[in-house]
């Protein structure tokens, strides 16, 4: 809490800012999928916007972020616009990756968020080459790696921790436990109660559970990881509770789960909780609603953007497989 | 005549040589370090470049080509070892769903500067599961360069190519080739991706291989020769950019061909290009496309039933001769 006290209210805004474009953008995705404007599938992250946003206050702006499928917020807390995420979904030429990529695959190079991977785990050890290539470098960057609780079971998500503690490198391991892999409760597949905090041990890491629908309480835990990190002490496992508002992904309307309990998360959505701190922290009423109206409104000239601009050339499906930016094989 | 090398020692050179003229090329793989790697192509590599530039890793395979692959993407140029070709199978999702599509899928927002080296095929007698030519394996993915050298020139020539290149490049050493020696490659020696190489004219059969079938087919022309047949034989070099015009000229003029692969006959990669000189070099042709590649079998630890299974001088001559003659 001490630290949380430093927190300057212009920092507190933007975040708020931040997070409610984030959330518009994801209730955008849904509706748009629904009225035929998306295709392919999407995976939202509303509900989970605190980790993105709260990791990304602690970061500097050249420090590598890897995302997972489930990473439309992480993209957008490193820069990427709404828009060219919204267009990304509806195959546009102002997407992010003029349709090449989709929902599943963001990436905002020119803010070093490197990408979001649909093989669960494959960019775990990505951003730990990253990491490796800050030391060798000498650059002095992070690298920070967001997962989900079902990437603990996999061969990637061991493998890539271990070289990472081996070779001390400056990588933080952030897991969003959402309470279910897929449509499975994570619980009933892992054999330990938290599922990455309780792997840490194996890799002489300390176990680390905070609370992931709070932005302070994630910058603040992702900053003492970023410390470690930069002086050299090696990688950290922040596992952040959380829960999505939506099924797993478009075609899941989340029977599986318990009455009640998407009642009782939202009574903790990390928006409120992080308007809760503003009222806190006295910023008046009104000035609240007017970063409200301002991120409702970037999200609705988004959409009309994203609409309006034409598809991609059909030619794109054809550039960029080589470095010559084409995709000849033979001659 | 410059004193002759080994093909092994080529690859060392190949990589010291590209380490030494770029501060940005690393290594990284299991006992490259210190033990100058299993197949001691990494010999003299540490010593000469130490701990910050040659990385000994766990057995992990998953972590080594992963982590190279995020260096990669930010800002340096890792060549990573994996042992044996078949362990590829460890790092698949790597080599067939990240390296190669990265670029891609981001609209060519990343590059992947990576080479990926590997001792490829058979003929040591090290069984079903060290031993398989997988160089196919990789052809069924769009994305990837894939260099197979056949000699000690051609072995630090390409290594410069693919650790300068900007794309993912498969690197296929041949276990069965690091003992042979050859000329030594000249200063700055670069043989650029894509371009074949007639090691030998002919008139009669064009004979084509890779890697390990080259010394084959050499071999083979030498005794088709005697019987007063004339081969030309060419070297692909590389699968991956396909040097497909060459091989048409060729076969323009010999209007046969052979081609020679030690991969399994299922899934080969003369099967590709088989298809495309049956298709684009169809009138020129007064033989049937022949292929001669492995059986369709894991590969066995017993010589004589690793001879059975696998492409051999004796096999290309005699197909060869019927292709003539017939």
């Amino acid at each position: 809490m001490t630290e949380t006290a430093t927190v300057a209210t212009d920092d507190l805004k933007a975040w708020y800012e931040q997070i409610l474009v984030i959330r518009g953008t994801e209730k955008a995705a849904f509706d748009l999928f629904m009225s035929g404007f998306v295709k392919g599938t999407t995976h939202l992250a509303a509900g989970h916007e605190a980790v993105a946003v709260g990791t990304s206050a602690a970061l500097n702006k050249d420090d590598f972020v890897w995302a997972t499928y489930r990473g439309h917020h992480h993209a957008m807390a490193r820069g990427l616009s709404s828009e060219a995420c919204l267009a990304e979904l509806m195959s546009k030429r102002t997407g992010s990756s003029q349709g090449k990529g989709g929902s599943m695959h963001l990436t905002y190079a020119q803010g070093n968020m490197m990408g979001s991977y649909a093989i669960i785990g494959s960019h775990l050890p990505m951003a730990v080459g990253s990491a490796w290539s800050s030391v060798l470098r000498q650059s002095g960057q992070v690298s920070v790696a967001f997962f989900g609780d079902g990437a603990t079971n996999i061969g990637a998500f061991h493998e890539a921790i271990n070289l990472a503690a081996v070779w001390k490198l400056p990588v933080i391991f952030v897991c969003e436990n959402n309470l279910y892999m897929e449509y499975t409760p994570i619980s009933a597949v892992t054999a330990v109660e938290h599922p990455a905090a309780d792997r840490a041990a194996a890799y002489s890491l300390p176990r680390i559970v905070i609370d992931g629908n709070d932005v302070l309480t994630v910058r603040d835990e992702v900053a003492r990881a970023v410390a470690k990190a930069r002086t050299g002490e090696g990688p950290s496992i922040i596992e952040c509770m959380t829960y999505r508002h939506y099924g797993h992904s478009r075609t899941d309307p989340a029977k599986y789960r318990p009455e009640g309990e998407l009642e009782q998360w939202l009574m903790r959505d990390p928006v409120k909780v992080l308007r809760g701190h503003l009222v806190e922290w006295g910023i008046p009423e009104g000035e609240i609603e007017q970063i409200e109206a301002n991120a409702q409104r970037i999200v609705t000239d988004a959409i009309e953007a994203a609409k309006n601009a034409p598809l991609s050339d059909p030619s794109e499906a054809f550039t960029d497989v080589w470095a010559d930016g084409g995709s000849q094989w033979r001659n | 005549m410059a004193e002759l090398i080994t093909y092994r020692d080529a690859v060392s050179e190949g990589i010291a040589r590209e380490m030494r003229r770029d501060p940005s090329v690393v290594c990284i793989g299991e006992d490259i370090g210190a033990a100058g790697g299993v197949f001691k192509t990494s010999q003299g590599l540490y010593d000469e470049f130490g701990p910050t530039r040659v990385w000994d890793t766990p057995i992990s395979e998953q972590a080594i080509v992963g982590a190279a692959m995020g260096a990669a993407m930010s800002g340096v140029r890792p060549v990573a070892e994996i042992m044996f070709s078949d362990f590829l199978a460890c790092c698949w999702d790597f080599i067939a769903n990240e390296m190669p599509k990265v670029r891609y899928m981001t609209g060519g927002q990343v590059k992947v500067p990576l080479v990926v080296r590997t001792a490829n095929g058979g003929g040591l007698g090290f069984g079903a599961q060290h031993s398989q030519a997988v160089e196919n394996w990789a052809l069924t993915v769009p994305g990837l360069v894939i260099a197979a050298p056949s000699t000690p020139a051609d072995v630090v020539g390409l290594m410069a190519s693919a650790i300068r290149s900007d794309d993912p490049v498969l690197f296929f050493e041949h276990k069965a080739l690091f003992a042979t020696k050859g000329e030594p490659a000249p200063e700055g020696h670069v043989v650029p991706f894509g371009q074949a190489n007639v090691v030998r004219a002919g008139s009669d059969i064009t004979l084509v291989g890779l890697a390990w079938s080259m010394p084959v087919i050499v071999e083979a022309a030498e005794q088709l020769a005697s019987l007063g047949i004339s081969s030309e034989v060419i070297d692909l070099r590389t699968l991956v950019p396909l040097d497909v015009a060459t091989v048409l000229a060729s076969v323009a003029k010999t209007s046969r061909i052979l081609i020679v692969e030690e991969n399994p006959f299922q899934g080969g990669w003369g099967g590709t290009l088989a298809s495309i000189v049956a298709d684009e070099g169809f009138y020129d042709l007064d033989a049937p496309v022949k292929r001669l590649a492995a059986a369709s079998v894991p590969l066995p630890f017993a010589t004589h039933l690793e001879d059975e299974v696998l492409p051999s001088v004796a096999k290309a001559v005699a197909i060869a001769v019927a292709m003539v003659n017939d």
